[in-house]
């Protein structure tokens, strides 16, 4: 009875530590999906087509996940291929760098105008 | 004159985005990827179109002379027109043309060469299109050339014409 019992108990945690894992994988295959671009139909990301394409794009990411592929070795594998485009997020490099920069000088630029401003304004 | 260097900027700004807009509405929105200078070529398994048995890729690129990887099926409507430059391109025996069939039903595929004869040495089937993804192609017909060192040196996306043809007999020289 108690070696049933230590069954059950070996049984219950290796199933949950099963679905606990494949649960995470799902999550991660979802979030990397959604990080790229269809390029049958561009505008849609691989996780909303339903194209050929992106068909065969869900089996790799899927396959790469199972071999243990890291986000980041998934995204290197699909940039070599495909180029920086195939990332909706790209990574920063040295043909992204304005791309990721701009927002941060345009933010820096507009708070020293309002700044400048409210100086200005309170001097009054 | 504070008014009339406002409505020179206003003017200014908007004929700047007017003109901006114009040239990119102008330009194709359609993105191709572009293949970096050389691709290593994938190792992968692949079953053969006549014996049905897996075949490793080390082995059907093992000859020292340059590849041509043809993408192909016969549902798609431009692997036909380029189809007879494909049996001229295999008239060259410096090259070996492969064939790579993409996401086909066999019995038909099967029709397809009976018609339009075959140009391929080899023909692989790629029944889930994981393999032209290791390729870096996404649609059909595309077409690779394979140097001697095993790198993919050139693609070509869509269907080949006499011009292509030109470029893969002067690239392969």
């Amino acid at each position: 009875m108690k070696i049933l019992k230590i069954f059950i108990i070996i049984f219950l945690f290796i199933s949950f530590s099963q679905s606990k894992a494949d649960e995470k994988n799902n999550e991660l295959k979802s979030k990397i999906l959604k990080n790229i671009r269809c390029l049958i139909c561009q505008g849609q990301s691989i996780y909303d087509s339903e194209s050929d394409f992106a068909s065969s794009i869900k089996l790799i990411v899927n396959r790469k996940i199972n071999e243990g592929l890291k986000e980041k070795q998934i995204y290197a594998f699909l940039r070599e291929k495909y180029g920086d485009w195939v990332i909706y997020e790209p990574e920063l490099n040295k043909n992204t760098y304005i791309l990721w920069l701009l927002p941060l000088l345009l933010f820096l630029f507009g708070g020293a105008i309002i700044y400048k401003n409210i100086k200005k304004n309170n001097e009054k | 004159m504070k008014n009339k260097l406002n409505l020179f900027i206003i003017i200014m700004s908007l004929s700047f985005c007017f003109i901006v807009f114009y040239k990119a509405l102008n330009n194709s929105n359609i993105y191709k990827p572009k293949i970096k200078a050389k691709l290593s070529l994938p190792v992968f398994d692949a079953k053969d179109f006549n014996s049905n048995i897996y075949i490793n890729s080390e082995k059907i690129f093992e000859e020292d002379v340059f590849y041509i990887v043809n993408i192909w099926a016969s549902w798609c409507v431009p692997c036909r027109t380029e189809h007879p430059l494909l049996m001229e391109l295999s008239k060259d025996l410096s090259i070996k043309l492969i064939g790579l069939n993409y996401r086909d039903k066999l019995n038909n595929a099967k029709k397809f060469i009976y018609e339009f004869g075959n140009p391929y040495s080899q023909i692989i089937i790629d029944n889930d299109g994981t393999l032209s993804v290791e390729f870096g192609a996404y649609g059909v017909p595309e077409t690779f050339i394979i140097d001697k060192n095993k790198m993919i040196i050139k693609k070509f996306v869509g269907p080949i014409n006499q011009k292509i043809i030109e470029e893969i007999k002067l690239i392969i020289k």
